[in-house]
């Protein structure tokens, strides 16, 4: 009796007796989501392009984030170094191209992601042959004292991730819906052979997809380097990401950011106010118990797109 | 065609040589280290100083000294990337190297320690875990080929303890004080906690846990937390990437870093620099000492790196984690110099190294002779007791650079050798291990 008050009633009673303190861990947990929403978005770009689930998207993250500090550290001024991660991250998307994914057009899904798993381990790889394995410091000036807002502490560097976040999702809304190369995107995410009817380049596409993956990749890298210092630590953010897409959907972006908050808000609730009840470090696996259930109801997620295949 | 026909022959060649014994030759003069590191992987910042440390050691020791009395030091690195299967994996793939075997082992890991003490003990290779570990394995009746020198991290929450009791005007004023423990969800990070609630119920303070799992990089709701609960003072067990997410995230709630202390494993540049000028006033604990003006260190300069045969790179030489893995290697050497002193200058097996671990008695000229004063401590080691007598100093990151600003804090080993070793009478009676009697052990030398 008394752990079925503890779990069902006590967390609730603490938020209602701490209502500053329930604001301050959800206001957290909302940013949170965000950070993990800009890992997602990688993942995201490239299944609704080509039906391909990236696992090489975190090592992405941290193989953009330490080419940036490297040149950083090289010497090169902050917008020089920007130029050339973008210069690199496209080139990457060329090389995987050509190399991995046209020589298996038509291959089945799971060859694809098997192929990714390739990629990621050759990133590591290259990462640290080029860089090196130390931890890189990454300062992009924003401060890391605590700043409190009528009484309510937020993340000064979760803050700035919302903003970049929010930045990105309106770039790529507009690029999908007014460019060209977007509409052209969509139109292969929605239907491959009839993209390809009516001219549209597939292997191009492909391209331009794990570019902007690549630039994803680099802002998120980006503000978890600044976070976490540029280490190959950075690569294990996917985890992160992974709940959000299975409550977002893989192929929806509004799914990711959605999906992103959801899973920040409720595992720092779970840690917070469940933790001291089932046993703290719950955060991490909380997001995926929230995932399995949501699976249960919802197998395409928020916005996925539904799976009808006749038998 | 051509080129297909030369390779597989160039193989086959290559695979009848190897059979029929035409593999490596091993010297018969040589004594062999096993090394089990971490260069890949998300904890690889912290495994890569150690690794080279320890290997500049061997290396400095073979060009300078021909080796150890003559007997010429050879190992092999097998990466674990801090996983506790591909560490065993390591161990049984090295462990019978020629010409006698794998001498001792260092796992570099809580977690793999744990995994090999009954494989080690099976095989009779002593496992030297050097301030980590397990710490009732102190206990060498029951522990007969696991070593713990110099400290363990039950001496160590206690020596941190001792020194809040200082900060606070004694260790009668931390009655009342609120002290937490942020730690890595795993072996390590849980190591601490039974001396820090003993000492809580002797001295009064309250303890409260906040496990972080690994690799600990979102912290966010552990440190709101803290910030609600408002501990006076914080320690830290953490590993790798956990250390300088917790010490940003501290930053961030605005805890005072002269109140965050962490253990040595949560203390070295990898684990501040990253938080930037966040991590001023950040403090861990030590039990040796940290830089490279110590001759042993200007020796590997000297004899490693000028010829161009270091490992890593000459301005990472004297880091803490650096400096730790000399000491691991010089603490390696010194006991198997004990061995040879009983069984001759001759390759050892892995029993004989056990033997010089158990006699290590490592005194303050040996190590002045060693060129490690004030980086090593004297370390004295029995058939009871195989962590000796190392102490431990707190040291403070300044923004640039760590600063010890304790003088040697001396453990409360009365009180933990008792716990030491009810808790391993307890693991004795549950794995049907009978405890040696040390006073025939000492009787029969």
């Amino acid at each position: 009796m008394h752990i079925l008050y503890a779990i069902l009633i006590g967390p609730f009673v603490t938020m209602a007796r701490e209502p500053a303190f329930l604001i301050e861990v959800l206001i957290g947990g909302l940013l949170a989501g965000v950070m993990y929403s800009l890992v997602a978005l990688g993942f995201v770009l490239i299944y609704k392009a080509s039906g391909v689930f990236n696992y090489a998207q975190g090592t992405m993250v941290l193989f953009a984030a330490l080419t940036f500090v490297g040149m950083l550290e090289a010497g090169l001024p902050v917008l020089l170094s920007l130029i050339a991660v973008i210069a690199v991250m496209i080139v990457l998307a060329f090389a995987v191209e050509r190399v991995v994914l046209r020589p298996l057009v038509n291959q089945s899904e799971i060859i694809l992601f098997m192929s990714t798993l390739g990629i990621s381990y050759f990133l590591v790889g290259l990462g640290q042959i080029l860089w090196g394995g130390d931890v890189h410091p990454l300062d992009i000036g924003i401060p890391s004292g605590p700043l409190t807002v009528h009484g309510i502490l937020i993340n000064q560097l979760d803050l700035y991730a919302a903003i970049v976040a929010g930045t990105l999702v309106v770039a790529l809304a507009l690029f999908f819906q007014k460019t060209r190369v977007g509409r052209a995107l969509r139109a292969v995410a929605d239907d491959h052979q009839a993209a390809m009817s009516v001219g549209i380049p597939l292997k191009q596409i492909w391209v331009v997809t794990w570019a902007i993956a690549g630039l994803v990749a680099l802002a998120a890298g980006i503000m978890w380097g600044a976070s976490l210092g540029v280490q190959f630590s950075l690569a294990l953010v996917a985890l992160k990401a992974l709940p959000v897409l299975i409550l977002g959907g893989f192929t929806s972006i509004p799914g990711a950011i959605v999906g992103g908050l959801i899973v920040g808000a409720a595992e720092k609730l779970g840690e917070v106010f469940w933790g001291p009840v089932i046993g703290s470090g719950v955060e991490d696996w909380f997001a995926y118990i929230l995932a399995l259930i949501f699976l249960l109801f919802r197998p395409q997620g928020l916005f996925g797109e539904r799976i009808i295949e006749r038998v | 065609m051509k080129l297909r026909k030369l390779a597989v022959g160039l193989a086959l060649t290559g695979a009848i040589g190897w059979a029929t014994g035409g593999g490596p030759v091993f010297a018969q003069n040589e004594q062999f280290i096993p090394r089990l590191v971490y260069r890949t992987g998300p904890y690889a910042p912290d495994g890569i100083p150690f690794a080279n440390g320890y290997a500049d050691y061997l290396d400095m020791i073979n060009a300078r000294d021909g080796g150890v009395n003559g007997i010429k030091i050879t190992y092999e690195e097998c990466e674990t990337g801090y996983n506790n299967d591909r560490g065993v994996e390591c161990y049984e793939r090295l462990k019978n190297h020629p010409p006698t075997g794998a001498s001792l082992v260092d796992p570099l890991s809580t977690g793999i320690t744990y995994a090999l003490i009954g494989r080690a003990t099976a095989d009779k290779i002593p496992v030297v875990s050097m301030g980590y570990g397990r710490a009732d394995a102190s206990y060498g009746p029951v522990f007969r080929y696991v070593f713990t020198f110099p400290v363990t991290y039950w001496a160590g929450a206690d020596a941190i303890i001792e020194y809040i009791g200082s900060q606070v005007g004694g260790m009668d004023k931390l009655k009342g004080k609120k002290i937490a423990l942020v730690y890595l969800n795993a072996a390590y990070g849980k190591e601490p906690i039974p001396t820090l609630k003993a000492l809580a119920a002797r001295y009064g303070y309250i303890f409260t846990g906040y496990a972080v799992n690994s690799p600990g990089i979102d912290q966010q709701a552990t440190w709101l937390q803290i910030h609600q609960a408002n501990p006076d003072y914080v320690l830290m067990w953490g590993w790798g990437v956990m250390n300088s997410t917790a010490i940003k995230d501290a930053a961030s709630v605005g805890y005072p870093m002269d109140h965050f202390i962490g253990i040595w494993w949560s203390g070295d540049n990898p684990d501040v620099e990253p938080a930037g000028m966040a991590a001023k006033g950040y403090k861990a604990a030590e039990f040796h000492g940290v830089g490279a003006n110590y001759p042993v260190i200007q020796d590997i300069l000297k004899y490693v790196y000028d010829k161009g045969h270091g490992h890593g790179t000459k301005s990472s030489v004297g880091g803490p984690l650096y400096d730790r893995g000399v000491i691991n290697a010089i603490y390696d050497m010194a006991a198997l110099r004990t061995a040879q002193k009983k069984f001759g200058d001759k390759p050892l097996t892995g029993e004989q190294v056990r033997w010089g671990l158990e006699n290590l008695d490592l005194t303050d000229a040996q190590i002045k002779a060693l060129g490690g004063e004030g980086l090593v401590t004297p370390i004295h080691l029995s058939c009871e007791d195989h962590e000796g007598n190392g102490n431990v100093r707190i040291s403070q990151w300044d923004g640039k650079t760590w600063h010890m600003i304790t003088g040697w804090i001396v453990p409360d080993r009365t009180f933990l050798r008792e716990m030491y070793k009810e808790s391993a009478m307890q693991y004795a009676k549950e794995n049907n291990i009978t405890p040696v009697n040390c006073a025939e052990v000492h009787a029969s030398r």
